[in-house]
C-alpha cells in the first residue's frame, strides 16, 4: 500500500472513532443533567425558570465536547491536511 | 461538499474575493440596523403605538431582564454589546428559512471574530468597574499558583465558544446537506426546523456565556457585602 491507501483508510477510521467515542461520554453527561434537572422541576416547580437556564447552558457545554468531535471528523474527511498534502506532492495526478 | 459559505464567492479581483460569509454578514447588519432606524424614528410613549415598537420593546426587556438575572447589576450598560452579540447571531440562524442564504455563523472567521469581541470586552468592562489593578487581581485569586490557569482558561474559553457556535451551525447544513441526499422530501423538513430550534438556543447561549465572563470579571470586592445587608434588612 501506498502513503495515499494509508492516509486515506487511517482517516477514515479515525473519523468514525472520533465521532463514535466522542459522542458516549457528552450522551451519558447530558442524559444525568436532564434527570437530575427533571427530578429538581418536580420537586421545586417554582424555580423552573432558573433551573431551566442552568439546564440549557449547562447541556451547551457538555454538548460542545461531541460539537469538538464532530468538527474534528468533519476537518479528517474534508479538510484532511495530510492528504491535500500528499495529493500536491504526487506528481500527474 | 461545502464546508462553509467562505467557499461561496460571489466576485474576485486579484486577492480581493467577496464570499457568501462577507455578503450575508452585511446583509443581516444592513437588516437590523435599516431595520431598528425606521422602527424608532417615531416612538409613541402613549398608549396607541404600533406593532414594530411593541416588538423592539419585548426584545429589549427581555434581553435587559436575561443580563439582570445573570448578576449584572446595570443592564443598560451591557446592552449595546451582549444584546447585538444576541440578535446577530439569532437573525442569522433564523434567516435560514430563505432559500439560498447560508447562515454566516457557520463560518469559522465569523464565530473567531465574535469570540475576540468577547476576549476583549470582558477585561474593557473589568477594568472599567474595578480599576486596572483590581481586575489584574483578580487573575492571582485565589492564590498566585493560579495565574497561568486563570490566563490559560481565558483563552481556552475564547477559542471553546467560537467553534462551538462554529459547530453547532456547521452541523445543521451538514446534516440537512447529507440527509438530501438519503431520504430527500420530510426528513430534511424536520431537521431544518430543529436546526432553527439549535441556532436559538446557541444565540442564547452565546450572549448567556459571555454575560456570565462580563460579570466574573466586573465583580470586585464591593460587591460581596451585599447579601449580608439584605439579611439584616
Amino acid at each position: 500500500m501506498d502513503n495515499m491507501t494509508l492516509i486515506a483508510i487511517a482517516s477514515i477510521i479515525t473519523a468514525g472513532l472520533t465521532i463514535a467515542l466522542g459522542s458516549i461520554g457528552p450522551a451519558l453527561g447530558e442524559g444525568r443533567a436532564v434527570a437530575t434537572a427533571l427530578s429538581s422541576l418536580a420537586q421545586q416547580p417554582d424555580a423552573a425558570t432558573t433551573i431551566t437556564r442552568t439546564l440549557f447552558v449547562g447541556l451547551a457545554m457538555i454538548e460542545s465536547i461531541a460539537i469538538y468531535c464532530f468538527v474534528v471528523s468533519m476537518i479528517l474527511i474534508f479538510a484532511n491536511p495530510f492528504w491535500n498534502h500528499v495529493i500536491a506532492q504526487a506528481p500527474g495526478k | 461538499m461545502r464546508l462553509s459559505p467562505d467557499e461561496m464567492i460571489f466576485w474576485q479581483q486579484g486577492f480581493l474575493k467577496l464570499n457568501g460569509t462577507i455578503v450575508f454578514t452585511w446583509g443581516l447588519m444592513f437588516v437590523l440596523a435599516v431595520g431598528s432606524k425606521l422602527i424608532t424614528r417615531n416612538l409613541s410613549t402613549e398608549l396607541k403605538r404600533s406593532r414594530w415598537q411593541n416588538l423592539l420593546e419585548i426584545v429589549v426587556t427581555g434581553i435587559e431582564k436575561q443580563i439582570e438575572d445573570v448578576g449584572l447589576r446595570h443592564p443598560k450598560k451591557y446592552i449595546g454589546f451582549l444584546g447585538t452579540l444576541f440578535l446577530f447571531v439569532a437573525l442569522a440562524s433564523l434567516c435560514t428559512v430563505i432559500p439560498g442564504y447560508e447562515p454566516p455563523t457557520g463560518s469559522l472567521s465569523t464565530t473567531a471574530a465574535l469570540a475576540l469581541c468577547v476576549l476583549v470586552a470582558v477585561p474593557f468592562f473589568g477594568i472599567e468597574e474595578q480599576g486596572l489593578g483590581g481586575y489584574l487581581k483578580s487573575y492571582a485569586e485565589p492564590t498566585i499558583i493560579m495565574l497561568p490557569f486563570n490566563i490559560i482558561s481565558e483563552l481556552s474559553r475564547t477559542l471553546a465558544l467560537a467553534v462551538r457556535l462554529f459547530g453547532n451551525m456547521m452541523s445543521g447544513t451538514m446534516i440537512l446537506a447529507i440527509l438530501l441526499t438519503i431520504t430527500p422530501f420530510i426528513f430534511p423538513i424536520a431537521m431544518s426546523a430543529l436546526g432553527l430550534l439549535t441556532g436559538m438556543v446557541q444565540a442564547y447561549i452565546f450572549s448567556i456565556l459571555a454575560a456570565v465572563y462580563i460579570a466574573a470579571a466586573t465583580r470586585g470586592r464591593k460587591a460581596r457585602p451585599e447579601p449580608m445587608q439584605d439579611i439584616q434588612a
